[in-house]
């Protein structure tokens, strides 16, 4: 048995997380304290993502940007790939927390929505 | 001047002042006033668009805009007055605030009370003396910050960052994903002094080093930054000889602490504590000025905004209490002291008798980081009050707890807090 450790980053404790393992299976997940450690062991050992955060051009709006992000995390290698693509967005004000941009974004399953409101001027 | 007349004036539309002034008017205050500088409200969350925020307060993990905006939107949605772009010049003692915006130009707020929640400011070049010229290019990590995430614009294209605060340690990760070269985090301490979750999220998924124990020495370039010599220090924090080296840059990001907003409090004559750097408070968030509340990153700088609310609302509570009368004379006072290996501790002093809460709210902060430790509030009648384990301290990380307000009683005059090793 093998076994690996991670840092949970689910809250600003940060566990020291192991998952005991043989090969790709997974046998034991220690050092959680709750449920969000758990499951970021199991998907950290099997498949990383994380949530993408950064703005989009905005057109017409009270600011020249808007805040957005994943609404769930993506694949950690996929980040790049997903970063070029909202690199070359630009969409109209106004526009509200949890307006999708971009949905099933770079083929991630995921959607790209808004993090604030910004009000259109003129 | 313009005259206008107000219950409560708070100061920042930050998320200290927006949950102030909710909660302030959840208790029954008819006229608040936010006076906010900036053209939007929400404060400094609006350019900390990563995400983390609200684990505690809302049980969710969101951005910090999304965690603003639920407090603008229940401002707007109440009949709490906000003046935006009107900033806040002097506070004088007959309770008169005087602003000035383009629209009324000076005018003069009478109130009955006011709230201090005015935020705080980076530390930047000048408050750690990097020996070298003064080329352009080098800047603090929270202004790189609004430069990307407000106006968008890079700052550079080789980055260096001083100091493994988490402001810093976040804009390592932005800078990256916008395809800049972060070359590495340059931290003094033989820690890092950010959260260990922004270590491993921001850095360590990039493979960004984080050079502990390291200074800056010198900086190089005239025009535009060129480059910085960096060295290892010893115990006494002072660099070893031979061991500099060279690493180019365009750009030097410091994320070397946070100062409270303090001009106006001081000018006032409001009571301050050296070691927060905000004003002197007793467990309601009250100065040494009766009428005048602080809380936020003015009263002491915060790592966490859901912490932040917490404390706000405490401070709206109370000036709403103060203002409809309902708080009874300040009649004892209790002093609260601490051991070394405690930095500082929030509030200062608890009015005993001069309350209604169930639990008095204390924030503080641990000098060096330690594991399995206790802490231990005792009177002065050595009577422990609260024994409590904790498994980590760290600097970067406030400790908050709970002391039941039954605990004190008409005979204390002192609580004194210890955080020490478990004994085995
Ligand atoms: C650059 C930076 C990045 C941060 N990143 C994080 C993070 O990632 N996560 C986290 O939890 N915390 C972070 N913090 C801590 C953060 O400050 C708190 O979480 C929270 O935003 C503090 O709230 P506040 O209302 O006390 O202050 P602020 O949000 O700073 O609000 C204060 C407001 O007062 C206004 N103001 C000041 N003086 C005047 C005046 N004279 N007249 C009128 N208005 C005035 C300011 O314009 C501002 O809007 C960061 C802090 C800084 C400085
Ligand atoms: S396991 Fe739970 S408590 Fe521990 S860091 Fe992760 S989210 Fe926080």
């Amino acid at each position: 048995m093998e076994s690996k450790k991670f840092i949970c980053i689910g809250c600003p404790k940060g566990c020291s997380l192991e998952v005991q393992h043989h090969e790709k299976k997974i046998h034991e997940i220690s050092g959680y304290n709750c449920k969000i450690g758990l499951k970021y062991a199991e998907t950290e050992f099997t498949e990383p993502k994380r949530t993408i955060t950064t703005t989009v051009k905005l057109k017409s709006g009270l600011l020249p940007f808007v805040p957005v992000k994943t609404r769930d995390p993506v694949n950690k290698e996929k980040m790049f790939e997903v970063m070029n693509v909202i690199r070359k967005l630009e969409i109209e004000s106004p526009v509200k927390v949890g307006d999708i941009v971009v949905s099933n974004i770079a083929g991630t399953g995921v959607d790209l929505v808004c993090t604030r409101n910004i009000k259109r001027v003129s | 001047m313009k005259k206008l007349a107000y219950d409560l004036v708070i100061i920042g539309g930050g998320p200290a002042g927006l949950a102030a002034a909710l909660e302030a008017k959840k208790n029954g205050v008819q006229k608040i006033l936010i006076c906010e500088r900036a053209p939007y409200l929400g404060g400094i969350l609006n350019q900390c668009i990563h995400n983390g925020f609200g684990l505690q307060y809302f049980k969710e993990e969101l951005t910090g805009p999304e965690y603003a905006s639920r407090f603008i939107e229940d401002v707007e949605n109440s009949d709490i007055d906000v003046k935006l772009e009107t900033m806040v010049m002097e506070i004088l003692e007959d309770k008169k605030v005087i602003a000035v915006n383009r629209k009324d130009g000076m005018v003069q707020i009478d109130t009955k009370a006011l709230i201090l929640a005015m935020g705080c400011r980076e530390r930047t070049r000048g408050a750690i003396t990097i020996p070298g010229s003064r080329p352009s290019g080098i800047m603090t990590a929270g202004t790189a910050q609004s430069y990307v995430n407000l106006e968008g614009y890079i700052p550079g294209k080789e980055v260096v960052i001083l100091g493994s605060g988490d402001i810093g340690l976040i804009m390592a990760r932005r800078l990256t994903l916008e395809g800049v070269n972060v070359k590495g985090v340059i931290e003094l301490m033989p820690y890092s002094t950010g959260l260990i979750r922004n270590k491993v999220q921001c850095l360590d998924d990039f493979d960004i080093p984080l050079l502990l124990s390291h200074s800056i020495i010198e900086v190089h370039g005239k025009e535009r930054l060129q480059g910085v010599t960096i060295a290892e220090v010893d115990k006494n924090l002072k660099p070893i000889e031979g061991t500099e080296h060279y690493v180019s840059c365009d750009t030097l990001l410091l994320s070397v602490g946070l100062i409270p907003e303090n001009e106006l409090s001081n000018n006032l004559g409001c009571e301050m504590d050296k070691v927060t750097r905000g004003p002197v408070v007793n467990e309601k968030r009250i100065t040494n000025i009766p009428w005048v509340f602080a809380c936020g990153n003015v009263l002491h700088v915060h790592d966490l905004v859901d912490n932040v609310t917490q404390e706000a609302e405490i401070a709206g509570k109370a000036a709403a209490d103060f203002i409809n009368n309902k708080m009874n004379k300040e009649e004892k006072d209790v002093i609260i002291t601490h051991d070394n290996n405690i930095g500082y501790i929030v509030p200062q002093h608890i009015d005993a008798l001069n309350n209604t809460e169930q639990m008095i709210k204390f924030f503080l902060r641990v000098k060096n980081p330690d594991e399995n430790v206790r802490l231990i509030v005792k009177d002065n009648f050595d009577k422990t009050l609260l024994n409590f384990k904790k498994s980590i301290v760290e600097p970067g990380t406030m400790v908050t707890f709970n002391l039941p307000r039954e605990f004190v009683t008409k005979d204390t005059s002192s609580i004194d807090i210890t955080i020490s090793k478990e004994q085995a």
